[in-house]
């Protein structure tokens, strides 16, 4: 039996670092190939060698798909392409790859300038690296080679944030990346169509969690920004320059417009511009209501939100600020952090889902004192707000799009391990479909039962059609006579006769003959009169001809009567049928095995 | 450039010579117009291949056949499609059959035998789906000739089982629209199938469609089947378990009509018991319906979702614990229960503590869930109405808060519990939603009271900048019921601050307290003091009479005391003051107080108020016999009948002051009484019988007098509502008697014949028109004016025109006033300009040349289809005036029989040296054409509307009907 073959790489029951192999069809493909924010070491990008020891990973892969630009999706991909070395198709959709590299870069600085690490990769790579892809569209099919094709679906999260359907023939496989199932204030909701996959591989952040509606999350925000700024408080938001920060920005800018509020909002700069910017261009991938609007006014032309200086932070007076990285462990966010830790009318909100060992991770456990480096400790006075606002589908959702897609099989990643337990019995208990969550390094294997496609030649399903009842049933599968022929890798079904023809045979007839005694005074003649008004009367709608040679023909059966020599009331009917009409004589012979009733004429 | 221009005109020449070749052959049929059939016989029989015959035919559909040569053009069509060969021509003959079977006043009985024989030797599927088709029309067209149905119904049975999917389709068609309703209901024990031979169900057979391989097919069996229970056909309720399947189709049209099924089957079976799968429970059908369909809430189609949520709203017999689902949603983090925000901000409600949010962790997750009760693919109704209200597409926000207002209006439990859901959809990012769901909350305000955290993110709101969305939230106070005194003082707050803000509101934002101190006199008590800042030793300043704030608050007050008679007591003296003050100039938001030592000043007013229906039923009476005093003047020229008319008059006019409810009736008497008035006066010139020359000064009067009638009677007819045919034929009547006059008058004066012939003739065929027009009418008219002069109309009619005008003067003079009968409601149409409000003393400057938008803002009552009636003139000061037409989308409509006109004007002139004043008022333009009245229609008059006169047909003219206002403005020369 075929099969398909998954391995995570990472983000096998674990969030970060997502990559995925995929086997199908004989096909190798790898989803996603990011890095792990929690790690500054080795553990920060997937093991390349697990693949492939020492040789080149064109010579492996078939092509690297990216779902989205977060560096848990991307961030290992110029060190994948550039360092260890592919040369292959690289696709993502236009808004990833616009947006991918300038996140890379700033990653590299970070890293590189700012840590002064060594051995990692440079610009020229990124750059490199981004000459390999491919971009997509959604809904377009797109041919990787002749057998292998992609097509893209719209996943919410972020923008340009993709599920990707792999088919190989018959096999497939959807691979989700990120997704969100409802739609917030920039972005619409993920939507796939039936394809019925093989293997559907879904994200699996928010396993246990159902969420509140959107509208009572934006409005505790909202309040809470608007308190804090009314107290003269500052409001942190720590953000990761693209995705939730827009949705945010979005949702201060019309209340801000809407309450006529004054205080100052500020975004640190750089990188926002250019990222506003490429939201701007891809409207077609935003909300309705930005899409619709736009011509009036784009919404990501922001009048309240202003760049942030670093000399800003000392500023008296309420503010909010939106600063990067959204896990307070570096940047900008963790220095503006530190200055405001101090007061109390201060606050933090933390929009999003925050990796362990970072320092959003502590605060949000209720740590109030923080050890930094140099020994010095911080004391945390400020309010520390958690709002869930990642885009990731919620269980329901996850439940919500298995109904959508219909997967045969299921295949949690991106996720903890205790929870993906828990949405794995769901799952099993509500679909009643095989689901598995393989750690990273672990291959889960998958049987297909691929449908194998035959020519049938015209004129005999017609003839099969007429057959049949009035109604054709898809429903119900139907057993038709027919010779398969298998030649130069095709099959074809043809009728037996053009078979025969086409093979230079000849044709065989194939008769049964059998010999049926029968208790009956009359004479020959007369029992097979007999014979013939009890058949008319058993066999309503049969031709039943009773011929001059003395036999009786019921379709093409022929019986004869001829008494036995030594009892002339015994009679030896002989009925032979050819083997197209097994059923029908067989049933004649047990019919008149029984005898023939009395009364008749 | 030139070149390419030059190109552009050749290809266009060449092209002109092509067009008389290919429109020889329709010209040769508009020639031979007597039968159409024989030129498109010739033609047909000309074309030599199919291409041609299609042209000829394509070139034929364009005109219209008359109904008496259909029946030879279908038989030429149906020889040649015999003959023809070709699917494609074939194909365009069949649909011109059911093109030509449309024809109005033609039978198509005469071809449904051709039709079908047609069918039967059809080979191509494309053109057995068109004949279907053809057939269909037919069918339609013959809905009282149930053999031809039968037959029909026949041809449809036989090529069910085509094998092209467009057949099948239309088959379905023709059985859902032609299948016979009255077919015996299958036996409850046989079920379908058992029914063999004779009279098949037509049920069963369309439903086993409902599996049919194509979706298309799929889809027309349920259209079908719809189509038969909208016809009236009882559809079996084994239908049920059928549909439900389909609701998980692949294909979204089939989902779709699914939905319609099964809501279709939950209204005729709701009290059914059907089985739970997997369980042995049973639940009613409506209940398993409404569950179904909310699970459709969440599909992937969003033309689905609109359909699934729209039916949600009409199902109202499902039960209430099945409702209340629809808006669960249990929340739960890393596996352990969560309360969601609005059980939480109940919490804090109830504990006595507000302020949301900021401890720490007050969302914290609560008890551990057991892994096994977590139902996550909500089975059944489960949180439908919270999937609903979060989607992506707006249209289907929109339907779901519709919904929830139709659930809620008939369940009060539920309009309780879907309140947080409604109020939390006051910050939805498209304005419509919010706009949808103020209003659905306005609509189910009786069931609810506000709590104080649900008031507050009302009352945010109200800083929307959106005008429409505010005065819906104005609207919506008025009807609401709050719960504590912090509530209003809270809702006062935000008013005036949203007053403030937006100075423009202020009409809605006063009217609003109105309805808000009214509805809550017990609450506004305790907190008067702080409202009047008044203090129990100190005298405080006296507020400003015209600061509009100060007005909001005395309206609040002045509204909560009317129902709370302690509340005076607190006033202090300018507070007295200003509500004399206020109780004059905004008398509809002041309501009369019975304040100590101010009783017998107001007792007129509150005898008014507090007898209520007994006094208008005083004045109607009081009106009434007023008419009748008048109906006792036999003659026009009797002595005293001026005065009485007079005094009438006045008194008309009181009343219509005192008594709104009657204002509208007695305006129109007065109106009327005053026209007779002027007549009379213009008839009892004593110098009637002079000279011409001498009473040239009498004539100008009478001329005048004359002109005005008539323009008072376009006004009866136009301005007010509710006129029945008898009023009509009355003012029909007075504008006749004027016309009358004038033509006296022109017979003085002017001394040319022809203008006297042509005038008694138009005058003729007036009083024509008036007797064919008020027919009915005609008996009530007894002795009057019309009458006497229908008697002589034989002798009129030959007359000549010296003649006819003495004979019209003595009966004019001795024709009897006609007695006016009032209908039931009458209502005058009246605008009143709220915007701009003409006190503004700085002019509204601009350059010359250059436009200036003026913003209009205007209430209008009781105008019928304004879009195409009402219309804005300005006046400039030298005389100038212009007429614009509001676009239909200007008028909103806030009440029944009320619009509203937020437009804009542009303005523009020539520099002026100094800033001057425009008038700017509304214009009411009627035509006599389209005012006939619907009783006249049914004379039958209708028909021969053609040969009407169209001296009469139309008189076009516009009513001012609201005050001007002047308007400062300043054109500027422009700079260069």
């Amino acid at each position: 039996m075929p099969e398909i073959k998954v391995t995570p790489l990472g983000a096998g029951q674990d969030v970060g670092r997502s990559c995925i192999l995929v086997s199908i069809g004989g096909k190798n493909i790898m989803l996603d190939c990011g890095m792990h924010m929690g790690y500054n070491d080795d553990r920060r990008f997937p093991d390349f060698s697990y693949i492939i020891q020492n040789a080149r990973l064109t010579d492996f892969l078939d092509c690297v798909i990216i779902s989205h630009f977060h560096l848990d999706h991307c961030g290992a991909l110029p060190y994948m392409s550039e360092m260890v070395g592919y040369d292959g198709p690289i696709y993502m959709t236009h808004p990833t790859k616009a947006i991918c590299p300038i996140l890379l870069e700033d990653f590299r600085k970070i890293t590189v300038d700012k840590k002064g690490e060594t051995n990692f990769f440079t610009s020229q790579m990124i750059k490199d690296c981004m000459k390999k892809v491919i971009p997509l569209n959604l809904h377009q099919t797109v041919q990787v080679d002749d057998e292998l094709e992609i097509k893209a679906y719209y996943a919410g999260h972020v923008l340009g944030a993709a599920m990707v359907h792999i088919k190989v023939g018959s096999e497939s496989v959807v691979y989700t990346g990120d997704y969100n199932m409802t739609p917030d204030r920039h972005l619409g909701a993920a939507w796939i169509d039936k394809c019925r996959p093989d293997i559907l591989i879904s994200e699996s952040t928010y396993a246990t969690t159902i969420r509140d509606s959107k509208r009572c999350r934006e409005r505790d925000f909202l309040k809470k920004v608007h308190e804090s700024i009314e107290r003269g408080g500052k409001v942190l938001i720590p953000v990761f320059a693209l995705g939730r920060a827009q949705e945010l920005c979005i949702l201060l800018e019309t209340f801000w417009e809407r309450m006529n509020l004054k205080a100052p909002i500020y975004f640190s700069t750089g990188l926002t511009e250019k990222a506003n910017h490429y939201y701007k261009l891809f409207i077609t991938w935003t909300n309705q209501k930005i899409r619709k609007t736009f011509v009036q006014r784009n919404m990501f032309e922001f009048k309240h939100i202003k760049a942030f200086d670093r000399s800003y932070a000392d500023n008296p007076g309420p503010m909010v600020v939106f600063a990067t990285p959204g896990m307070l462990h570096a940047g900008q966010s963790l220095q503006i952090f530190k200055k405001w830790a101090g007061n109390e009318k201060n606050m933090v909100i933390m929009p999003g889902y925050c990796v362990q060992g970072t320092i959003g991770h502590k605060i949000l456990n209720g740590q109030r004192k923080l050890e930094m480096e140099g020994r010095a400790t911080l004391d945390v006075k400020l309010q520390v707000e958690y709002m869930s606002f990642s885009a990731h589908a919620d269980a329901k959702g996850i439940m919500q799009l298995i109904r959508m897609a219909e997967p045969r099989n299921m295949l949690l990643v991106h996720g903890e391990a205790v929870k993906m337990e828990f949405l794995k019995g769901k799952i099993e208990q509500e679909f009643s479909i095989d689901c598995y969550m393989p750690a990273n390094g672990e291959t889960t294997t998958v049987t297909t039962n691929p449908s194998v496609p035959v020519d049938m030649s015209l004129s005999l399903l017609k003839r099969e059609m007429a057959l049949g009842g009035p109604l054709p049933d898809p429903k119900k599968p139907r057993t038709m006579h027919g010779t398969l022929i298998m030649k130069e890798n095709s099959l074809k079904l043809v009728s037996s006769e053009q078979a025969l023809k086409e093979l230079g045979l000849n044709e065989h007839q194939l008769r049964f003959t059998c010999r049926v005694q029968l208790q009956d005074p009359h004479s020959d003649a007369d029992t097979l009169h007999r014979i013939y008004t009890h058949l008319k009367n058993v066999l309503k709608g049969y031709t039943i001809q009773h011929l001059p040679d003395s036999t009786v023909m019921v379709e093409s059966i022929v019986i004869k009567v001829s008494s036995s020599a030594e009892d002339s009331n015994t009679k030896v009917l002989l009925l032979s049928w050819s083997y197209q009409d097994e059923d029908l004589g067989s049933y004649l012979s047990s019919l008149l095995k029984k005898g023939l009733p009395p009364g008749l004429c | 450039m030139a070149a390419h221009l030059k190109k552009r005109v050749y290809e266009e020449f060449s092209k002109v010579v092509q067009i008389p070749h290919e429109e020889a052959p329709a010209k040769k049929l508009r020639l031979s117009k007597l039968s159409k059939s024989a030129a498109l016989h010739i033609d047909l029989c000309k074309a030599t291949n199919s291409t041609d015959a299609l042209q000829y035919l394509l070139q034929f559909a364009r005109k219209p056949v008359e109904a008496e040569s259909v029946e030879g053009v279908i038989r030429i069509l149906l020889e040649h499609y015999y003959k023809e060969t070709d699917n494609s021509v074939r194909l365009k003959i069949a649909s011109l059959l059911g093109l030509l079977s449309k024809t109005s006043s033609f039978s198509p009985d005469c071809i449904v035998d051709d039709a079908i024989n047609t069918l039967s030797n059809e080979n191509s599927h494309q053109v057995l789906a068109q004949l279907l088709d053809t057939l269909l029309v037919i069918g339609a067209q013959l809905p009282e000739s149930p053999a031809v149905r039968l037959r029909l119904v026949e041809v449809a049975y036989k090529h069910l089982s085509d094998t092209y999917f467009g057949v099948r389709n239309k088959c379905l068609q023709l059985l859902g629209c032609l299948g016979l309703v009255d077919t015996p209901l299958g036996k409850d024990g046989e079920g379908p199938g058992s029914s063999q031979g004779g009279v098949r169900d037509v049920q069963s057979i369309i439903s086993n469609y409902f599996a049919d391989q194509d979706p298309r097919v799929r889809t027309a069996a349920l259209k079908a089947m719809l189509q038969l229970h909208e016809r009236g056909m009882k559809i079996h309720q084994i239908i049920y378990e059928q549909a439900c399947r389909l609701l998980s189709d692949d294909y979204e049209q089939v989902r779709s009509a699914a939905v319609q099924m099964v809501w279709v089957l939950s209204q005729l079976y709701p009290e059914s018991i059907v089985p739970i799968p997997s369980s042995n429970e049973e639940i009613r059908l409506v209940d398993d319906a409404f569950g179904k369909i909310s699970h459709m809430v969440s599909d992937g189609s969003w033309m689905v979702r609109v359909q699934a949520t729209k039916t949600l709203g009409s199902m109202l017999q499902v039960s209430p614990h099945f409702l209340e689902q629809t808006l669960d949603k249990k929340l739960m983090s890393d596996l352990r229960r969560k309360r969601t925000a609005h059980e939480r901000a109940k919490e804090l409600f109830a504990s006595g503590e507000f302020s949301s949010g900021r401890k720490w962790a007050d969302d914290a997750p609560k008890e551990k869930l057991d892994t096994n009760t977590v139902n996550l693919i909500a089975s059944g109704a489960c949180g439908g109405f919270v999937h609903g209200l979060e989607d992506e597409m707006f249209e289907v926000r929109i339907a779901a808060v519709e919904a929830l207002c139709q659930l809620a209006r008939s369940s009060p439990s539920f309009a309780e519990k879907c309140l947080d859901f409604l109020v939390d959809m006051f910050n939805d990012e498209i304005e419509e939603v919010r706009l949808e769901s103020i209003h659905v909350l306005r609509e189910i305000s009786t069931h609810i009271t506000l709590r104080e955290d649900q008031l507050d993110t009302v009352l945010a709101v109200l800083e929307d900048s959106s005008r429409d969305i505010r005065e819906a939230l104005h609207e919506l106070l008025c009807y609401t019921n709050v719960s504590t005194k912090e509530c209003i003082q809270l809702a006062l707050l935000e008013l005036l601050k949203n007053l403030n803000k937006y100075p423009t509101d202020r009409n809605s934002v006063w009217k609003c307290l109105k309805f808000l101190g009214s509805r809550h006199p017990t609450l506004v008590l305790p907190l008067v003091p702080e409202l009047l800042s008044t203090h129990p030793y100190f005298d405080t300043p006296e507020p400003d009479m015209d600061d509009p704030a100060y007005i909001a608050v005395l309206v609040l007050v002045f509204n909560a005391a009317k129902s709370c008679p302690t509340m005076p007591a607190l006033f202090s003296d300018h507070t007295f003051r200003h509500y004399a003050y206020l109780r004059d100039s905004l008398s509809h938001l002041v309501p009369p107080l019975r304040l100590p030592g101010r009783k017998q000043v107001y007792s007129l007013d509150s005898v008014d108020s507090s007898s209520g229906s007994g006094s208008v039923e005083s004045a109607q009476l009081f009106l009434q016999q007023s008419l009748n005093r008048v109906g006792t003047i036999q003659n026009l020229e009797s002595p005293g009948a001026q005065d009485l008319l007079n005094f009438t008059i006045r008194d008309l006019q009181r009343l219509g002051e005192l008594q709104t409810e009657l204002a509208g009736a007695a305006d129109f008497c007065a109106t009327y009484l005053r026209c007779q008035l002027l007549l009379m006066k213009a008839l009892q010139e004593k110098l009637w019988n002079m000279a011409v020359p001498l009473c040239l000064k009498q004539n100008v009067t009478a001329t005048a007098a004359a002109q005005q009638i008539l323009e008072e009677t376009y006004k009866l007819e136009f301005l007010y509502s509710g006129l029945e045919s008898r009023q009509v034929a009355t003012i029909h009547h007075v504008r006749l008697q004027a016309k009358a006059l004038q033509l006296i008058l022109t017979a003085r004066t002017r001394q040319g014949l022809d203008l006297l012939i042509s005038s008694c003739e138009k005058f003729l065929q007036e009083v024509e028109s008036f007797q064919r027009l008020f027919l009915s009418e005609l008996p009530h008219l007894q002795d009057s004016f019309v009458d006497k002069l229908l008697d002589l109309m034989p002798r009129l009619s030959s007359c000549k025109p010296a003649e006819l005008v003495k004979i019209l003067q003595t009966t004019l003079r001795q024709s009897g006033l006609l007695q006016l009968k009032l209908p039931e409601q009458i209502h005058r149409a009246t605008a009143t300009i709220i915007e701009p409000t003409g006190e503004s003393d700085n002019p509204l400057r601009f350059t010359t040349g250059l436009v200036v938008a003026l913003d209009i803002d205007a209430t209008l009552e009781h105008v019928q289809d304004p879009q195409n009636t009402i219309k804005v003139q300005i006046l400039y000061p030298d005389g100038q005036s212009h007429v614009i037409h509001p676009k239909p989308g200007d008028f909103r409509k806030p009440g029944p029989h009320r619009h509203r006109l937020i437009t804009q004007v542009y303005l523009s002139h020539t520099a002026w040296t100094e800033p001057s004043q425009v008038e700017v008022r509304l214009l009411l333009a009627y035509s006599s054409s389209s005012s006939a009245p619907p009783s006249t229609n049914r004379l039958g008059w209708s028909d021969s509307i053609d040969s009407l006169p169209p001296a009469e047909a139309a008189v076009e003219g516009t009513i001012p009907f609201s005050k001007p206002v002047k308007v400062f403005i300043m054109p500027k020369p422009a700079r260069r």
